[in-house]
């Protein structure tokens, strides 16, 4: 996707909130890319995890808030444990995943309709589920 | 004297095996365990973000109810509810800001919350307080030529500040199990993440997690893998059922919690009910082993 760079975009409204909830410089990022390549979940994703730092250094939070990627990322926390700047890649993304939630924008819906082998799954993955995806 | 636990909600169903061979491990080491009262969901994964008190509560609340109990040391098998907790005790103890916050929100409970609870995962406790050298001399039926794999996942090691070993390269189960005469394998994917959560609407994601994470188990010559977390178990051991399904080349191994194979080890033996809690049947590799 075609991204149209202006100054009057970078530090946004958008982007200081997710600065503001997640506690991280998003301008700290020189892209390195050691958080994408130890993110396990990569595959799955549609812009990796240093697209998510660049897009959010360029104010183009909109296409973060949009992305498959923030409900692939489990958490692992292997992107902020690996990042040589200090930046919690992690806690970036989870102030995307609550600024969806917050406008009530989940994707998981407490429903048995809407979870195909809900009697099998244990308590902790549904608590755990809800917890990051449902708004 | 008991050693007050927490149990969380997992360990008194799909993980029944786990706190049962806990319970029988520690009763065997003198150190028997007690369920703390009247505690309640962790809140299963820690809130990342910085402006929502309301978040950490849960876990909170569990603090302040061990306090209450005036518990000093609260164990934790659940390597999810021991994030939880100990990022919860950290969130307060490490800010006196926050704790005058939460005592703000919890301005209806009987007592002021103070943060005086130490969470510790049951391995430290092994580690720490009863020592691998003792679990190495009360072992009863050594788990020889047993090749295992421990399985860590995110949990216990991640985020580094509450790390229970080197969050790089942790071997604390390696060493416990290596006390019980197992041979233990440092296989690459032992700190990767199973997919958590995303085994509930990205099913895809976690069997793919799966099949990687024991295929490399396999090849670096594990026979099966240990775990700590009831999360992890059921993805890499119910999950198992799928993956065989969607990769063809798929070899299904047996998974176990620590505690299971600590208590064959240490003699309280192995609890045929834990075996319908398992997916991939346990028991062949633990007859070949002649364990049970």
């Amino acid at each position: 996707m075609p991204i149209s760079l202006n100054r009057n975009k970078v530090r946004n409204e958008l982007v200081k909130r997710i600065e503001e909830i997640s506690a991280q410089d998003v301008f700290q990022c020189y892209q390195c890319g050691n958080c994408s390549s130890g993110c396990p979940v990569i595959d799955y994703m549609d812009i990796s995890p240093n697209q998510v730092m660049r897009l959010a250094q360029l104010g183009e939070a909109e296409m973060i808030l949009n992305s498959e990627t923030i409900w692939i990322c489990a958490t692992c926390l292997q992107c902020s444990s690996r990042c040589p700047k200090g930046i919690d890649v992690a806690k970036v993304m989870e102030a995307v995943r609550s600024i969806n939630l917050r406008n009530r924008d989940g994707i998981v819906k407490p429903d048995r309709e809407d979870i195909e082998d809900i009697d099998e799954l244990p308590p902790i993955a549904l608590v755990s589920v809800f917890r990051k995806k449902t708004g | 004297m008991s050693l007050p636990y927490f149990p969380g909600c997992t360990l008194k169903v799909d993980a029944k095996h786990f706190e049962d061979s806990a319970m029988k491990v520690m009763e065997i080491l003198d150190e028997p365990l007690q369920e703390m009262k009247d505690w309640i969901c962790c809140g299963t994964v820690f809130s990342m973000t910085s402006d929502d008190l309301m978040l950490q509560l849960a876990s909170i609340r569990n603090l302040l109810r061990a306090e209450e109990q005036d518990i000093k040391e609260l164990i934790v098998l659940c390597s999810m509810c021991y994030n939880t907790l100990k990022r919860a005790e950290k969130f307060i103890t490490e800010d006196e800001e926050n704790l005058r916050k939460v005592n703000d929100v919890m301005y209806k409970e009987d007592i002021e919350f103070h943060g005086l609870v130490e969470v510790k995962h049951l391995l430290s406790i092994l580690k720490e307080r009863i020592t691998f050298n003792k679990i190495e001399e009360k072992t009863q039926k050594p788990l020889k030529d047993f090749k295992l794999g421990a399985y860590y996942g995110c949990l216990l090691l991640r985020p580094e500040d509450m790390a229970i070993d080197t969050f790089e390269d942790p071997d604390i189960i390696e060493n416990l199990l290596k006390s019980t005469g197992a041979d233990t394998i440092k296989f690459p994917y032992r700190l990767e993440c199973c997919g958590a959560y995303q085994t509930v609407n990205n099913k895809d994601v976690t069997i793919s997690r799966t099949y990687e994470i024991i295929n490399s188990a396999r090849k670096s010559g594990c026979e099966a893998l240990v775990t700590s977390c009831p999360l992890c178990a059921f993805n890499l051991d119910q999950r198992q059922k799928q993956t065989a399904e969607a990769y063809l080349d798929f070899k299904k191994m047996p998974i176990f919690y620590f505690t299971e194979l600590l208590s064959i080890a240490l003699g309280s033996g192995w609890d045929k009910s834990w075996e319908k809690l398992h997916y991939v049947d346990p028991e062949p590799i633990l007859k070949e082993k002649n364990l049970i």
